[in-house]
């Protein structure tokens, strides 16, 4: 059982770091391959950034697959670029504040959106929009247990204890919405 | 053994700390930033010498510097930094000098593309610098197998008196694996190598003429020049027992892929997948590009076996030669390339073989 998920936004929205709070909290927490891939080159804030993620019980080949499983898209020029890379019955999250559903021209696979740009302003904190999708994304595969993935987003930012319950309220309210769409 | 979470490059620099690298100079060059990077935090922590060089030419003389006086010590680039510091290679292998390097393979000549490539397999096997001389070089596909043959690439560089590199690419410099770390090496460990090049290397001699220790990177006497030469031909014939291969599926492949690092690592992945439809597929993965393991394609049945496929991310391709070496024409070697910073699909890698034997998905 391989997983490919590709996560893809502007620079500056935090979807390197979702990848890698999943991946992380795989390794943390299973015993199975994972590789976290980040797109680099000559990035900038308000380009665009995007990573692939592997989970799978074997070896993993390539840390970078033709066709993804998971796609999660923070704004709509990522969804242009990768949408064509979903496997049929593959599963889509959108951030819905920026990314136009309507868009969307494929029957084949499952969606799931959440306005997560509003939702962080609303907690007064825009950047942790990649918090609640990531959230999301887990509430509705669970494809780890929620509790490892806030251990690890917990480890990371241990340094910054202050930032702890927003992320904390962020992340649930991620998987509330992710639970919802079941 | 626990399971660490790390970036390649990272990886590949802890590596060097536990096997007891205390010195590291280099000068950044993306996609190998981190290696640097993590020296500059890692090494004043275990009493070592981080230094960023005004230049990739300093930064590889001041390993040749460390190196001759006995410290484990490495450096790092990508192309066309690799390049500029063939000079000093050059030197530390005419001196006979243990050093390791890295080189994070970039897309093209010049400047390339920062993108993963290997197109670097000539230079690195054939001709890293001028005069004729040969080196290790070890070629990792995972992060894991980065962390391992860095640690045993100083052994080797030891063992030999001669620089080792590690030849790696765009992926496995930035992409996040686990591993396993190997074990720390102690301070006493670390000085005790240091000490037992005692014979050789400028680690605080007598005032004596006779036993003082002397680098010298080449000779002005052309028969002790001569001899000198002959001495490292000896060194490398004697590497054919060093030589590291992946055999997968191969015993009754009649198709065989020959490919290396990152592009083996995808190949061997379209393997598992072809042998679920039943085809004969096999994958040859060169660990050592030098030595190569001319015998693993030299021992093939030829009877059975159809066609090697060489897959490569280089355009044009370039371990095919030492392919071609070791199948000695008794077969025709096909390729499935990509180049310019673009990596190889596994499903590319796939439709060729389908192609190959003439099946439809």
């Amino acid at each position: 059982m391989e997983t490919n998920l590709c996560v893809a936004g502007f620079g500056g929205q935090g979807v390197m770091t979702l990848g890698k709070f999943l991946a992380s909290a795989t390794c943390d927490s299973t015993d199975k391959n994972v590789t976290f891939f980040p797109s680099y080159g000559a990035e900038q804030r308000g380009g665009t950034a995007n990573c692939f993620v592997v989970i799978s019980d074997d070896m993993i080949g390539a840390p970078l697959g033709d066709v993804m499983d998971d796609l999660i898209v923070m704004n709509g020029a990522s969804l242009h670029k990768f949408l064509p890379t979903v496997k049929e019955g593959g599963r889509l999250f959108i951030n819905s504040s920026i990314v136009d559903e309507k868009e969307i021209d494929r029957k084949d696979i499952q969606v799931v959106s959440a306005p997560v740009t509003e939702l962080a302003l609303e907690m007064g904190n825009a950047k942790v929009l990649n918090v609640i999708m990531l959230g999301v994304y887990i509430g509705y595969t669970e494809v780890i247990d929620p509790e490892i993935v806030w251990n690890t987003v917990e480890h990371k930012l241990s340094k910054k204890p202050k930032l702890l319950p927003l992320n904390k309220q962020a992340f649930e309210k991620g998987l509330e919405i992710g639970r919802s769409f079941r | 053994m626990a399971r660490t979470f790390m970036k390649g490059s990272e990886a590949v620099a802890e590596a060097a700390v536990r096997a007891g690298c205390r010195f590291f100079a280099g000068y950044p060059i993306t996609p190998q930033n981190e290696v640097p990077e993590y020296f500059a935090r890692r090494l004043p922590e275990v009493d070592g010498v981080f230094v960023q060089g005004e230049s990739e030419v300093a930064s590889i003389n001041m390993v040749y510097g460390a190196a001759s006086a006995g410290v484990r010590s490495m450096t790092s680039s990508s192309s066309p930094g690799v390049s500029l510091k063939s000079e000093g290679i050059s030197y530390c292998a005419a001196a006979r000098i243990p050093m390791v390097y890295c080189n994070f393979q970039r897309g093209g000549p010049g400047v390339g593309a920062i993108q993963p490539a290997q197109q670097d397999y000539l230079q690195a096997t054939k001709a890293s610098g001028n005069g004729g001389f040969e080196m290790m070089v070890l070629a990792p596909s995972t992060v894991q197998e980065a962390v391992d043959l860095t640690y045993k690439a100083f052994d080797l560089a030891d063992r030999d008196r001669n620089p080792v590199l590690l030849l790696a690419d765009g992926v496995i410099a930035t992409v996040m694996e686990p591993v396993e770390l190997p074990e720390m090496k102690s301070d006493e460990e670390v000085q005790k190598i240091r000490d037992s090049k005692y014979s050789w290397a400028c680690v605080g001699h007598k005032l004596d003429y006779a036993n003082r220790s002397w680098i010298q990177p080449g000779q002005w006497d052309t028969v002790k020049m001569q001899k000198e030469n002959e001495i490292a031909e000896e060194l490398y014939k004697s590497w054919e027992k060093d030589v590291m291969v992946e055999e997968y599926e191969v015993d009754d492949a009649e198709i065989v892929i020959a490919s290396y690092g990152i592009s083996a690592r995808i190949a061997k992945s379209a393997v598992e997948i072809l042998r679920k439809e039943g085809i004969k597929v096999g994958l040859i993965r060169p660990i050592t590009v030098h030595p190569f393991p001319y015998k693993s394609f030299e021992n093939l049945d030829y009877s059975r076996v159809k066609t090697i496929l060489d897959v490569e991310m280089s355009i044009p391709a370039q371990m095919i030669q030492d392919v071609e070496l070791g199948v000695k024409g008794r077969c025709p070697i096909e390729t499935c390339l990509v180049s310019g910073g673009n990596i190889i699909s596994r499903e590319a890698i796939i439709d060729k073989v389908r192609a190959l034997v003439g099946k439809e998905a």
